[in-house]
């Protein structure tokens, strides 16, 4: 242990020791207790040529070269016959397998091996600058706006860049619609991904559901709700929300607030006596995980914003229906956002 | 022409382009030998085979978001309903000969080209190849890593499945969240809200098969000319200095050596390929904005990205009633741009505050010979892996047990500490390194042995004074 | 929706045969239904002496449930007692455990006898499942739908914040069936208005195809995606090229001695 080199200083604490144990572990791990030879001097010649191929090295390389041909057959062979992604896959990569050990094997024991030196070009050339800086200024002799002429260039610069550039406005359509609309309306119906609609009794406690309005466009990202019952007196929902969820049935938007992905995941709690967490939909993605009874509300993961809620209402047929527009913008959050 | 002339392939250029004498510069061109020099080349064969293999797949895919009723020989999707682009990868994995063969290549190939790329880009650092004159390479170099990353990240949402449409949303999200103009900058690109219109599809295969390896191809021969017109550097050894190039030359051995390389990467991508499967998108099924997958990952190199999203707490600043920052910004955006911007800033931070040196060098340090660059770079490297690691904390809760909540509170601590430790574990080995070599008897408390007249040995006498002190402390151990 | 109530009239009557079969005699239980088979009395009082002495401690002397312990078990029926006891995750160590698969803790004599007993409260048959009757897409589309945010698109298992959802790998059919129809710990459950029997079928058959898929592609790595194939690339690609790039690199001892420490400023 190499600790005798402290004698003329404090003796070492016990923290200064496990660390300097931690080093001394990690150094002899890293095999950084070897020295390297020391060398004389950078004026010394290192040229050096060693000529001479092993006999060995020119008959393997042969017979590698020699077997190229015929694995390669192969490959053409099952390419046209038998293309199975295994058998072409070993085969392509034997051939070129064989091709690198033969140009390897060459490289290394074949040709001579040499070590040759060379002068680096110089740069950094200061009588090369001054001359390039002289003609740059003969070619402007004469000229007697030169000042006016290089700003009135710099101007006519600028705008023909903006002209080549401005095409790419084309690629965005108009905004303010688009972020934030959804397809839910009061009295829209809820349908399943075939477009049957979705009665309140078919919604049993625990379980979750995609619905989507009916005749919507079921990619656009206002459409997806998940739907899920819970015992009404369980919820504690805002008091301006007091009748969206008839009879326990709750609908939220299905895309999550942080970053766009589904919100996949129901936590549905069979037993509430011996599982302390509440149900909760989660998103797949980064955890976000949203409380249910309590109107979307962030209970855990980057989210910011709780959850939108849909507010339901059942028709006289017992079909669920919208009863008005989402509680807030669905999707990621944005600048343009409306609070 | 004479009829006794014998075929002259050099004097047949020659006497067109006047190219023997440049033949002759480039076959004495002298490459320094280390293998650590040959990752940049990994990483360009890799290139190589990315481009033999997308010319190929690009002839069979389809960038059409339309949706189409399966009948294809994947019987476990017969008759469900697909985007052109899903179905067009369904046909290309089992009804085109070497079709999956070419795509698993291609994904292997873009996951080691991005592995190469951020290996030579860690030689690059920790010797500080950065320094000029190769500042400018550099820059070239950082840009390539960006444009890599985007590459495979559009290549692999191009099938449009499951596991790639999650990521294109989150995608869309993190470009939402660019304060003020993120709105309007992701439905520009997008041609609408998620899922985007229909030109977006087109959008992501051009950007892929041309825009993004145009740029990556121009950037790669600039790369390589700046190398050529600079020579490579050199680690210090015998006989090499800063106005010399010491090495192989190109013929035979550096060539022979070289395309060995090449046939050798061309060689584990193509067994990969045949024999490990990647990306089985059949299995993922096609992607709806309405479904989310368990478990979705981004390819590696974005998993520090998924790592700062899900980390994150979940902060969002709003102001005059709007959002100003939603919350992917600070995982999505403002983590990668510290990142990028710390390597974009390395020259001048070197320059400046690290080493504290102005002048050109062409000769490398070895890591520890720069004790506070090697543990500043080590430092970021661990905060990048510590997040990296966060973001399969899911996984790690599956496996072992540990609470996802508590594994994330974890990673926050974890970054903010590792970090320190790891900058002063490794400042410590690069000085214990470099003072091992110099003294290699310091602190050495033995007893020195020696032959007395009568042929005997004599052992006791201690180490002499002077011996004992210099042992210690020598002129180069300045505090770096 | 008149199909699908066919269809369950089918597989309560296929589950009341399992059950007539297992209770191996027959009486009429207690709770009146459509055809319920006779439990042999002596069946359902071995299942209760075992209840007492393994099971009543947290769900009660009468299967009546413990608050804070264990929940009710009257009226969950054959199809829940066979899932919990067949795939091994009751008896629980500890009632706020999450149950995970295990192997059985009891042998079959003695699951049967406890099935009988819960069974006798009535409730829900155990659920006969016919893969073979599934569509393999439809099936593909609802567990994507309904499934896959838990346990992955490929039922390789995943997480919830709280608990973590199991991979399917072992999953029987009817295990398929009764989880879906019970919701297990946190999992949501669906009842017959929401997935139908032949729903049902087409998920056991999706579920069935994932459990031996084919890999074209060669060694599948666990198929969860993007991080083993991460990591495939790091360990297997990278280091296998690191070493070729050494083998490389250094080609004479003159060379392999090439470095010094700086010169002293």
């Amino acid at each position: 242990m190499r600790n005798g080199h402290e004698s003329h200083e404090q003796p070492p604490g016990r923290a200064s020791r496990i660390w300097k144990a931690i080093v001394m572990l990690l150094l002899w791990r890293l095999g950084g207790l070897r020295s390297p030879r020391r060398d004389e001097g950078s004026d010394i010649d290192p040229s050096h040529r060693e000529v001479g191929a092993a006999e060995w090295a020119q008959r393997l390389v042969l017979l590698l070269l020699a077997l190229i041909p015929v694995v390669a057959l192969g490959f053409v062979a099952l390419f046209v016959f038998d293309p199975n992604t295994q058998l072409l896959g070993a085969s392509l990569g034997l051939v070129l397998a064989l091709a690198a050990g033969a140009l390897v094997l060459a490289g290394r024991w074949l040709v001579p091996q040499e070590t040759s030196v060379e002068p680096r070009p110089r740069a950094g050339d200061s009588e090369a600058i001054k001359a390039v800086y002289e003609r740059a200024a003969q070619g402007v002799q004469g000229i007697t706006r030169r000042r006016l002429l290089v700003s009135a260039a710099g101007v006519a610069g600028a705008g023909l860049t903006a002209a080549v550039a401005i095409p790419v406005v084309a690629l965005g359509p108009g905004l303010d619609d688009q972020l934030s609309s959804t397809p839910w309306r009061a009295g829209r119906a809820l349908v399943d991904e075939h477009g049957n609609p979705i009665l309140a009794a078919s919604v049993i406690e625990g379980s979750f559901l995609t619905a989507f309005p009916r005749g919507a466009d079921q990619e656009n990202l206002g459409s997806p709700v998940v739907l899920v019952r819970v015992d009404p007196g369980s919820l504690s929902l805002p008091a301006d929300r007091a009748g969206w969820a008839p009879e326990g049935i709750l609908a939220y938007s299905k895309i999550c607030t942080h970053a766009a992905c589904a919100i996949s995941l129901y936590r549905s709690p069979l037993s509430p006596s011996t599982q302390s967490r509440g149900p909760a939909l989660v998103c797949p993605c980064h955890y976000s995980t949203f409380d249910v009874l309590d109107g979307g509300r962030v209970e855990f993961g980057p989210a910011g914003r709780p959850l939108p809620q849909l507010p339901l209402t059942i028709d006289t047929g017992g079909v669920l229906r919208a009863g008005g527009p989402m509680s807030g913008p669905v999707g990621p959050a944005w600048w343009g956002d409306s609070k | 022409m004479s009829s006794e002339r014998r075929a002259d392939p050099v004097a047949f250029v020659d006497e067109r382009l006047g190219a023997a004498r440049g033949l002759r510069f480039l076959m004495d061109y002298v490459f320094p030998d280390h293998w650590s020099f040959l990752l940049g080349e990994i990483a360009l064969y890799s290139f190589v085979g990315l481009i033999a293999t997308g010319t190929f797949l690009a002839l069979f895919f389809n960038p059409d978001t339309t949706q189409v009723v399966y009948h294809g020989s994947y019987h476990a999707l017969g008759g469900a309903s697909m985007s052109g682009a899903y179905a067009s990868t369904l046909h290309i994995s089992f009804d085109v000969s070497g079709g999956l063969l070419a795509r698993q290549v291609h994904h292997w190939a873009a996951l080691v080209f991005v592995a190469a790329i951020t290996l030579h880009l860690l030689r690059i650092v920790f010797t500080g190849a950065f320094r000029k004159p190769r500042d400018i390479n550099y820059f070239i170099g950082v840009t390539l890593l960006v444009f890599a990353i985007l590459e495979g990240f559009a290549g692999y949402s191009l099938p449009d499945d499951l596991l790639s449409g999650m990521g294109l949303a989150i995608a869309w999200g993190v470009a939402m969240s660019l304060p003020l103009i993120g709105g309007p900058f992701a439905t520009a690109l997008w041609g609408g809200r998620f899922p985007g219109s229909s030109a977006f599809e087109s959008r992501l295969f051009i950007a892929h098969v041309f825009i993004i390896p145009a740029i990556l191809a121009g950037l790669i021969a600039v790369h390589l000319a700046i190398i050529t017109i600079q020579r490579h550097s050199q680690f210090p050894g015998p006989g090499r200095r800063e106005d010399n190039v010491v090495g192989t030359p190109m013929w035979p051995g550096y060539a022979l050596r070289s395309l060995g390389l090449l046939a050798t990467v061309a060689a584990v991508l193509v067994l990969m390929g045949g024999l490990i499967q990647i990306n089985p998108v059949w299995l993922w099924g096609p992607y709806h904005p309405y479904i989310g997958t368990n478990g979705a990952q981004p390819d590696w190199y974005l998993g520090w990205l998924i790592g700062a999203l899900r980390i994150m707490p979940n902060l969002e600043i709003h102001a005059f009633g709007h959002t100003l920052v939603p919350n992917p910004f600070f995982g999505g955006v403002l983590f990668p741009g510290l990142v990028f911007g710390l390597l974009y800033a390395l020259p001048w931070l070197d320059r400046r505050f690290i080493s504290r040196d102005y002048r050109r060098h062409d000769l490398l340090e070895r890591p520890r010979d720069n004790p506070r660059r090697s543990a500043l770079a080590a430092a970021v490297l661990s905060a990048v892996a510590v997040v990296f690691a966060a973001g399969s904390a899911d996984r790690l809760f599956f496996q072992f047990g540990f609470g996802y909540e508590g594994a994330i509170w974890f990673f926050r601590g974890a970054f903010l500490i590792v970090p320190v430790i790891v900058f002063m574990l490794t400042r410590r080995i690069c000085l214990e390194l470099a003072r091992e070599e110099r003294h290699p008897l310091r602190g050495w408390n033995g007893t020195i042995v020696e032959r007395n007249a009568q042929g005997g040995f004599d052992s006791g006498s201690r180490i002499p004074a002077g011996v004992a002190s210099r042992a210690e402390t020598g002129p180069e151990d300045q505090r770096r | 929706m008149r199909r699908g109530l066919l269809a369950l009239a089918a597989a309560l009557c296929g589950g009341l045969a399992l059950v007539q079969f297992a209770a191996a005699g027959g009486h009429e239980t207690t709770t009146s239904s459509t055809a319920r088979p006779r439990l042999s009395a002596a069946l359902v009082s071995s299942g209760h002496a075992l209840f007492e002495s393994s099971c009543a401690s947290c769900h009660g002397m009468g299967a009546q449930g413990i608050r804070g312990r264990g929940p009710s078990l009257r009226g969950v029926g054959a199809l829940a007692a066979d899932f919990y006891l067949q795939t091994g995750r009751m008896p629980l160590p500890s009632p706020r455990a999450q149950p995970l698969r295990t192997s059985p803790a009891f042998p079959q004599s003695q699951i049967r006898a406890l099935i009988a007993y819960i069974a006798s409260f009535g409730g829900p048959p155990v659920p006969v499942v016919y893969p073979r009757q599934g569509s393999l897409p439809e099936g593909q589309r609802l567990f994507g739908l309904d499934c896959a945010g838990c346990h992955t698109i490929q039922g390789q298992g995943g997480i919830v914040t709280g608990a973590i959802a199991p991979s399917l790998n072992q999953a029987t059919p009817t295990q398929v069936a009764q989880a879906i129809r019970v919701g297990p710990y946190v999992m949501p459950h669906f009842g017959p208005g929401e997935l139908s029997a032949g729903q049902i079928d087409s998920i056991a058959r999706y579920v069935q195809s994932i459990q031996h898929p084919e890999d074209r592609g060669g060694w599948g790595i666990g198929r969860i995606g993007p991080i083993p194939e991460g990591m495939v690339a790091w360990l297997l690609a990278a280091a296998a090229l690191l070493l070729i790039a050494r083998l490389l690199g250094e080609r004479t001892e003159e060379q392999r001695e090439n470095h010094r420490p700086p010169k002293a400023p």
